[in-house]
C-alpha cells in the first residue's frame, strides 16, 4: 500500500508538472463547452432565398415581407428569370428560389388557388429539407390568413371548413434550445477524452521512453503499477467534469434536475470502463504514435455511433447494436436523462448495468493481455 | 559465487536470430566482470535474463543464489540495473528521481548516502534540475545512484559509458573501483576495448557467443603470435600490398597504423627487413609491439568466422 501510495505522488507530480497537458485538463472543458454548443447548431438560420417573382402584385409582395420577417431567411436576390436565380443557386449565393408565377393574385381571389414552384440546393441535406419546410410552413401560414380564407361569404353557413389545429408542447427543453441537448453531450465526450486518450498515452509514454525497464527491475508489482497510472487520471476525470458541471450552470444556467450523486456515480463507473479501454490500447502499442491513432479510431467510431449527434433510433438495426456496444451511448443517454429529465437511480438502472459491464469486461481484457504481452 | 550462468540460449523471432547461444560464466563477490563485444553482440539479451525481464529459452542462470525465473521477485530486491539507455523519469527532478526509487524499494535516500555519497556530491548541485536537462555524464551518475540507492548485492551495468566523454568515463570507472571495495558485484558491458583492462575478468563476445573468459591480461598473454605495426605515408598501399602477401598471416588497420602477424614468427626479424626493403614506400616503419585486448578479439573474431566456414563446407 505504501509502494501505491508513492507511486501516485510520482504520478500527480509528472501530470502537474507537463504544463500543456494542466491545461489542456483545464480550459479544453471551458472552451469546448462555451464555444463548441454556439457552434455545433443545427437550429437552421440564415437561409439564403431568392425570391423570383413574375407577378409583382400586393400578394406577392406581402409573402415576400412575411417570408423576410419569418426570421429563418435572408433575401439574397430577385432574380427576373428561373435561369437567373438557378445561377445563383450555381455560384453559392442562394440555397432555394422562390417562383411566383403571373397572375398569382389573380389566380388566387379568382380560382381560389395558385401554385408557387421552389427549387432547392440540396447538397447540404439538412438545411435544404429544412429550409424547404420552413419555406412551407409559412406558405401554409400566409395561406391560411388570406383574406377570402378568414371572410368566407356571410350566411353561407355549410361552406365553413372545419380545422385542425395543432398547438405543441416540447417537454423537458421548452423552447427546443439546442443547446440543452448538446452541452451533456460535450460533457461526456470531455470525460471520454481524459479517460481514453491520457491513460493510454501515458502507460505507452513509459515504454517508449523506457522507464518501465526500471521500474519493472524494481519491487513494485503490476497492479500496483497499473493502479498507480489508473487512479491520477480516474481522479484527474472527476475534476474535469466538476469543471464541466460548473461551465454548464455558469453559462449555461443548464443545472442537472436529478440528483448530482447518481450523476456523479455514472461519471465513476464510466472513467473506470473508459481507462479500462485506455489501458488496452496501450497493451497492444508500443509507441504514443500507435496508440494515439488506435485510440482515436475508437472514440471516433464511439462518438458518431453514440447519439450524440444523431439519433440512435433512426440508425439501421446493425448500426443500432454497434451503438449499444460502446460505453459512450449509455453514457451520454444518461447524463441527458439526469441532467435534462431528473432521472432518479431506479430510471437508469439498466444502464448502470450495462455500464458496469463494460468497466468489468473492458479492465478484464486489460489486465489478461498486459499479462500475455510482459 | 553471485552471478552463476549456465548454457543460456535466447533466440528472436521464433528461432530466426540467435541472440544469445550457450553462453555460461561466473561472477564473484566483490569481481567487476565486463562482457566486451560489439553491438549485437547479445550483452543486453544476458543483461536482461540476469535481470528477470527476459525468459531465457533454455539453460539456468542464478543470482546472489536465486534462480532468475523462479525467484525473480527476491531477484529484483537485490540487484541494481543501468539499462543502456537512460530510463529515469525526465521530468522528475535528480533527487525526485532518487527519493523515488529509494521508497519503492522500501528505504531511504538517507539510509544508503554512505554508498552514493561520492558520486552523489558531483550532481548535488544540480538536484533541482530535472533529469532530463542533465549532461550525459551527469545522467549516467544519476543512474548508476538511482541503482545503488537500496545496496544492492549485484549491480548490472548495461554499456554505462557508451556516449559519455572521455573524462567522465574514467570518473566513472573510478566509481566502479570505490564500488567493489564495498563488495559489490558489478557485471558490465561495454563496446570499448579500452575499458577491458579496467575489469577484473572479461568476457569477449561475438553474435552470441563468449569467444574467451579469463582476466585481461592473461588474454592479452595468450596472443599465439608476434604482433607487428607498420606505418607508412600511404597506408591504404601498404595495407594492400601485405594482405597479398604470402608470409602475412593477417593484417588490418588499426587506428593510424596496421597491425599484422606472419604465419611464422621464426625469422620474423628477416621478413621485416625483407618487407621493408620490397614495399619502396615512403617513411615505412615496421616494429613489434605488445597486443591489446582488441587485437585479441579481432584475432578470435577471425579464428571463429574460419571455423565456421570450415563446418559450413
Amino acid at each position: 500500500m505504501k509502494v501505491l501510495l508513492f507511486i501516485l505522488q510520482k504520478e500527480f507530480r509528472q501530470i502537474f508538472r507537463d504544463r500543456i497537458i494542466l491545461a489542456m485538463m483545464t480550459f479544453v472543458p471551458i472552451v469546448q463547452l462555451s464555444i463548441l454548443p454556439f457552434a455545433a447548431n443545427f437550429d437552421i438560420k440564415n437561409i439564403n432565398l431568392a425570391y423570383l417573382d413574375h407577378d409583382r402584385s400586393p400578394y406577392s409582395e406581402k409573402l415576400m415581407h412575411k417570408i423576410a420577417s419569418s426570421g429563418y431567411f435572408e433575401l439574397v436576390g430577385y432574380p427576373f428569370s428561373y435561369r437567373e436565380g438557378l445561377n445563383q443557386i450555381e455560384r453559392g449565393e442562394a440555397d432555394l428560389i422562390l417562383e411566383i408565377p403571373a397572375g398569382f393574385e389573380r389566380n388566387l381571389i379568382r380560382e381560389g388557388k395558385q401554385k408557387v414552384n421552389i427549387a432547392v440546393d440540396a447538397i447540404n441535406g439538412t438545411k435544404s429539407a429544412l429550409g424547404g419546410g420552413y419555406l412551407t410552413s409559412v406558405l401554409a401560414d400566409f395561406n391560411a390568413n388570406l383574406v377570402m380564407n378568414i371572410q368566407s361569404p356571410v350566411g353561407a353557413a355549410g361552406t365553413r371548413v372545419a380545422r385542425i389545429e395543432i398547438a405543441g408542447m416540447s417537454w423537458f427543453n421548452p423552447r427546443e434550445e439546442y443547446k440543452y441537448y448538446m452541452v451533456p453531450g460535450i460533457l461526456v465526450l470531455l470525460l471520454t477524452l481524459i479517460g481514453g486518450f491520457m491513460s493510454a498515452l501515458n502507460i505507452v509514454r513509459e515504454k517508449e521512453i523506457g522507464t518501465i525497464e526500471q521500474i519493472n527491475v524494481t519491487p513494485i508489482k503490476k497492479w500496483q503499477f497499473i493502479l498507480g497510472k489508473l487512479v491520477p487520471f480516474w481522479i484527474v476525470g472527476i475534476i474535469v467534469f466538476t469543471i464541466g458541471l460548473t461551465v454548464q450552470y455558469l453559462v449555461y444556467g443548464i443545472f442537472p434536475q436529478g440528483s448530482l450523486f447518481t450523476l456523479y456515480l455514472f461519471a465513476g463507473i464510466y472513467l473506470i470502463a473508459l481507462l479500462g479501454f485506455g489501458l488496452l490500447i496501450s497493451t497492444v502499442s508500443n509507441s504514443q504514435l500507435q496508440a494515439m491513432f488506435v485510440a482515436f479510431f475508437f472514440v471516433m467510431i464511439f462518438i458518431l455511433m453514440s447519439g450524440f449527434f444523431t439519433s440512435i433510433d433512426s440508425m439501421p438495426g446493425w448500426a443500432r447494436q454497434m451503438s449499444y456496444l460502446t460505453p459512450v451511448t449509455h453514457f451520454i443517454h444518461v447524463v441527458r436523462l439526469i441532467v435534462l429529465k431528473g432521472s432518479g437511480l431506479e430510471h437508469v438502472l439498466k444502464e448502470l448495468g450495462y455500464l458496469i459491464v463494460f468497466a468489468i469486461v473492458l479492465n478484464g481484457l486489460a489486465i489478461w493481455n498486459y499479462r500475455k504481452t510482459s | 559465487m553471485m552471478v552463476e550462468v549456465n548454457n543460456i540460449n535466447k533466440t528472436y523471432n521464433e528461432g530466426e536470430i540467435t541472440a544469445v547461444n550457450n553462453v555460461s560464466f561466473a561472477v564473484d563477490k566483490g569481481e567487476i566482470f565486463g562482457l566486451i563485444g560489439p553491438d549485437g553482440a547479445g550483452k543486453t539479451s544476458i543483461f536482461r535474463i540476469l535481470t528477470t525481464l527476459l525468459l531465457p529459452d533454455s539453460g539456468s542462470a542464478r543470482v546472489d543464489d536465486l534462480d532468475v525465473v523462479k525467484d525473480y521477485q527476491e531477484i529484483r530486491r537485490r540487484v541494481g540495473y543501468m539499462p543502456g539507455k537512460f530510463s529515469l523519469y525526465q521530468d522528475l527532478t535528480v533527487e525526485e528521481n532518487l527519493r523515488f526509487f529509494a521508497t519503492v524499494f522500501n528505504t531511504t535516500l538517507e539510509e544508503n548516502y554512505h554508498l552514493i555519497e561520492d558520486i552523489y556530491q558531483q550532481i548535488a548541485p544540480f538536484k533541482t534540475r530535472r533529469a532530463g536537462k542533465l549532461s550525459g555524464g551527469m545522467k549516467q551518475k544519476l543512474a548508476l545512484c538511482c541503482a545503488l540507492i537500496h545496496r544492492p548485492q549485484v549491480l548490472f551495468l548495461d554499456e554505462p559509458t557508451t556516449g559519455v566523454d572521455v573524462v567522465s568515463r574514467k570518473e566513472f570507472w573510478e566509481m566502479l573501483r570505490k564500488l567493489k571495495q564495498q563488495n559489490i558485484s558489478i557485471l558490465v558491458s561495454t563496446p570499448y576495448m579500452d575499458e577491458a583492462d579496467l575489469c577484473d575478468r572479461i568476457a569477449l563476445m561475438q553474435n552470441g557467443s563468449i569467444m574467451s573468459i579469463d582476466t585481461p591480461a592473461n588474454i592479452v598473454e595468450s596472443f599465439p603470435k608476434n604482433l607487428y605495426a607498420a606505418k607508412a605515408g600511404d597506408i591504404y598501399t601498404l595495407l594492400k600490398q601485405l594482405q597479398g602477401d604470402e608470409v602475412v598471416e593477417s593484417c588490418f588497420a588499426f587506428g593510424e597504423a596496421l597491425h599484422l602477424t606472419f604465419k611464422s614468427d621464426q625469422d620474423a626479424d628477416n621478413t621485416v627487413k625483407r618487407i621493408v626493403a620490397e614495399q619502396q614506400l615512403d617513411d615505412l616503419e615496421i616494429s613489434r609491439i605488445t597486443p591489446t585486448i582488441e587485437d585479441s578479439f579481432i584475432r578470435l573474431m577471425r579464428e571463429n568466422a574460419t571455423e565456421t566456414e570450415t563446418d559450413g563446407k
